[in-house]
């Protein structure tokens, strides 16, 4: 199946958790913010999100800057 | 105790520090350090996918000790700035943002009518919110009325070391503020930041002026002795300024006369 992640095309085999999506990307879960489908996620519901064809999912986390950019 | 106090929270430093642009992360440590701030703010990228060798920003912030404030650079619209705000919340568990709605490219001036509209929206979704702004004293007071916890108008665009570009748009601003004002932006130098809280500031953000000086370790020391400099002589109440001198010692009692 097809997601789009981080504003690509990504294949994953099939349906899965957010948490088990961010495992298969060796992502931490503590470091980040997950949006799916446009909804922000709160970091208790990553195990209850299922990520399916179609979807689209940003993974975001901090990094350097101050201004601008 | 002299503290500086943002919605619900208390600070005793004065000078807030951005994250960009340092030549490696030992170095934003160490300038975090001497700058003597307590609350840092950070950018919201994606995430690398492909590449997961990279360290994480949060590697180098000790969260217990600096308290972490999102910001939305790079946004220019208020509905990229909003979905930004709500990622960084996630993301460091802190409803507070700095709030950036950039309206041009060149200058990265702000664009005033998308800033208020995120703002609007970010407060009624129970956001701390703490908008980078012009130093204009109407969009300013239109901020508060939005629900700003803070206003932060810009000294000089950011980046450009410029120093305070306009005075006595500070000044007034200052007159009529009942939030924290943050001078946000334009700092060049010591001396700027020690004018942006001579004027009355309640804070002032920096990134740049830090991390682009040649040894931004003692910049970060210079910053943070400035702002307490500034804060100490506005306090103080400077000497009004005269056309004329007016000799401090007394005229009665020379010798010879």
């Amino acid at each position: 199946m097809r997601i789009t992640l981080n504003g690509e095309p990504y294949d994953l085999a099939g349906p899965l958790s957010v948490t088990a999506l961010l495992g298969q990307l060796q992502i931490d879960p503590r470091r980040v913010a997950v949006e799916h489908n446009r909804i922000v996620l709160k970091r208790g519901s990553f195990d209850a999100t299922l990520v399916a064809e179609g979807d689209e999912v940003e993974i975001v986390n901090f990094v350097g800057g101050g201004d601008g950019n | 105790m002299d503290l500086l106090t943002i919605a619900d929270k208390t600070f005793t430093s004065r000078l807030i520090v951005g994250t960009g642009k340092y030549s490696s992360p030992a170095v934003m440590v160490r300038a975090h350090e001497a700058s003597g701030a307590e609350m840092i703010t950070v950018a919201v990228r994606r995430v690398n996918i492909t590449d997961r060798t990279k360290e994480s920003l949060l590697d180098y912030i000790d969260t217990s000790k600096y308290f972490l404030l999102p910001n939305t650079a790079g946004c220019y619209t208020a509905e990229e700035a909003v979905r930004t705000a709500r990622l960084g919340r996630e993301a460091g568990l802190s409803n507070w943002v700095k709030l950036e709605v950039i309206g041009d490219e060149r200058t990265l001036f702000p664009d005033n009518e998308q800033l208020l509209e995120a703002t609007r929206q970010l407060v009624r979704e129970g956001f701390v919110v703490l908008p980078y702004t012009t130093d204009d004293p109407v969009v300013c007071r239109k901020l508060e009325d939005a629900g700003a916890a803070a206003i932060m108008p810009l000294g000089a665009p950011i980046g450009s070391g410029l120093g305070i570009q306009n005075v006595n748009n500070l000044r007034i601003i200052r007159e009529f503020a009942r939030v924290p004002l943050i001078v946000d932006a334009g700092v060049g130098t010591a001396s700027d930041a020690a004018l942006a809280m001579e004027l009355g500031a309640d804070a002032v953000l920096m990134n740049t002026a830090i991390a682009g000086a040649q040894d931004p370790v003692a910049m970060a020391e210079a910053m943070n002795l400035a702002v307490r400099a500034g804060r100490f002589a506005f306090l103080a109440g400077r000497i009004d300024r005269r056309m004329y001198a007016n000799a401090s010692s007394p005229v009665a009692g020379l010798v010879g006369r």
